[in-house]
């Protein structure tokens, strides 16, 4: 018996702007039901690793597999092919209603029952009441949900959440805790809070410069000497 | 009085075709973020087919179409070709490139068709309805009301109601989201090229003869009064463009009327410099989109 091929699998990713290597051999994957955790300094390469899975920067080397067959090279293609993403830096479209944000990967889709599914999101998410307003008008943990309903509306079946706790306060990263842990499908997660990374992720890869220093559970990779180096900017003895 | 409502029915077909041009402008702007400098050119270029499409099959309307469908084409081409190729997030080339089209496109119309003034008929009359004795709206300004309004609803719906209108705006506000949320970027700008530039033939087709007639600079000054409707009404704002079109043909009807034609240019002017000095972003400028 085969087993069934991983849901994502990133394999030798290495990744250049001009002189600068961003990613330089980084390799994992992501089960179907998992949380994996991405972490690392700033500029570790974290982001980098999420635009390339995504087909918005071109790898110089490696590939990116999901369900087995090749990553679509079109970002345009990659919800059908069941990946979600937040982005770091919000992105929502703050003159659109919150809905039309929900929406609108719904649409993109052609999905018929885009309303519908749509407003069960935002019920989850407690965001009902907030359906009609424009996205840029809410205080910030609100647009932050907005964005994960906006990412969990297509049902994908692999989530790229890029600092999802990030500028929240203790309840709404609670609150968010509790939400992707009820989540069947797999995750992949980038974040700084390590409660946070701690409480969600069934695997953490830690990334350094570009590389994969570490993996393993939790409890792990919270013991394992190199981490601990990389974090307080020491080199890692060799 | 009655000179006053004259004057005031005038204003407002004249209103409701700028109304229509400088929503052309800004439908562009919200698709790339270009002002198209281009767009009279284009539009005349438009004007032209539909010429040619009435000359030879005698129908108006025949004409109309061919003027909406090649403004829309050449509004796809023009994105296709020129715009998509420059670099992004710099609004220099752009403009460049849109006065260098202007350029080629109105020499080349007058290397095809001649420089002189070739007159257009309306397909309905242009005396005016006598009501107590005051001469009012003409079947043709009634005509170019209903055509301008029935237009700018359509596109209201179309951009607001309907799926294909969420994602010309997904992709207009955020292109990068948009991508990721699934929404083909590249084919919703050139869409929105095309619906700007058949909005802007259609102005054109409207206003043309009411004018001198038809030649390659026959739409420039329709451009330069929509262009200033457009950054009164807030450039990024559809109804801006309706409410500053309409205030602005009713002010240029009345000092036309009251004053001279020669200072109607200056009236808009002093327009929109009082608008912008109590209001930078125009009248219905959306607040500063948060790049959080
Ligand atoms: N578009 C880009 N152009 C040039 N350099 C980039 C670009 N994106 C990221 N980098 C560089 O790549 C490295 C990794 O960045 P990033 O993936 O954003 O790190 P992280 O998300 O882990 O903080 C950094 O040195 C960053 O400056
Ligand atoms: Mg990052």
């Amino acid at each position: 018996m085969t087993p069934s091929p991983p849901r994502l699998a990133v394999s030798g990713l290495e990744v250049a702007f001009g002189g600068l290597t961003a990613l330089d051999g980084v390799s994992f994957d992501v089960r179907p039901g998992e949380t994996v955790a991405l972490i690392g300094p700033n500029g570790a390469g974290k982001t980098t690793a999420f635009n390339a899975i995504c087909g918005l920067v071109k790898p110089r080397k490696g590939t990116v597999h999901i369900d087995g067959r090749p990553a679509p090279a079109r970002t345009t293609r990659l919800l059908a092919a069941g990946v979600a993403r937040t982005l770091q830096g919000l992105g929502l479209f703050d003159r659109l209603t919150v809905l039309d944000n929900v929406r609108a990967p719904l649409i993109a889709l052609r999905d018929r029952d885009a309303d519908a599914k749509a407003r069960t999101v935002l019920d989850d998410l407690g965001l009902t009441g907030l359906a009609d307003r424009p996205a840029g008008a809410l205080p910030y943990p609100e647009r932050k949900r907005v964005a994960l309903a906006r990412a969990l509306a297509p049902r994908p079946r692999l989530l790229l959440l890029d600092e999802p706790a990030g500028g929240l306060g203790p309840a709404d990263i609670d609150a968010l805790a509790e939400t992707v842990d009820r989540l069947d499908c797999a995750v992949l997660l980038v974040e700084h809070h390590v409660d946070f990374v701690m409480r969600t992720a069934d695997r953490i890869v830690v990334l350094d410069f570009g590389r994969v220093i570490a993996t393993g559970t939790p409890d792990e990779v919270r013991d394992d000497p190199a981490v601990e180096a990389a974090y307080l900017g020491v080199e890692a003895a060799a | 009085m009655d000179r006053l409502l004259f004057l005031l029915a005038a204003g407002l077909a004249r209103g409701a075709v700028l109304a229509l041009f400088a929503l052309s402008l800004v439908i562009v702007w919200r698709a790339a973020r270009v002002v198209n400098f281009a767009q009279a050119a284009m539009a005349a270029a438009a004007v032209y087919a539909a010429f040619h499409a009435t000359a030879a099959t005698g129908s108006y309307w025949i004409g109309l179409a061919t003027g909406l469908a090649a403004g829309a084409l050449l509004g796809a081409a023009v994105e296709r070709g020129l715009m998509r190729r420059l670099p992004a997030h710099a609004p220099l080339p752009g403009i460049i490139v849109a006065i260098g089209l202007v350029m080629v496109l109105q020499a080349g119309l007058a290397i095809a068709f001649g420089p002189e003034h070739r007159p257009m008929h309306p397909p309905f009359s242009q005396r005016p309805f006598v009501i107590g004795g005051v001469p009012l709206l003409s079947p043709y300004d009634l005509f170019t009301l209903g055509a301008a309004a029935a237009v700018m609803a359509a596109l209201a719906l179309l951009f607001n109601r309907t799926p294909l209108g969420l994602r010309l705006r997904a992709a207009a506000f955020a292109p990068e989201t948009a991508r990721l949320a699934g929404v083909r970027v590249p084919r919703m700008v050139a869409l929105g090229w095309a619906l700007s530039a058949a909005a802007a033939a259609l102005a054109a087709l409207l206003l043309v003869p009411t004018e001198l007639g038809l030649n390659p600079h026959a739409v420039d000054l329709l451009f330069v009064n929509a262009f200033a409707v457009a950054v009164i009404g807030g450039l990024d704002s559809p109804a801006g463009a309706l409410l500053a079109g309409i205030g602005t043909g009713l002010l240029v009807s009345l000092v036309t009327g009251y004053a001279s034609a020669s200072a109607a240019p200056l009236a808009v002017l002093a327009l929109m410099t009082l608008v912008l000095l109590v209001r930078p972003g125009g009248l219905l400028a959306a607040k500063e989109a948060r790049t959080a």
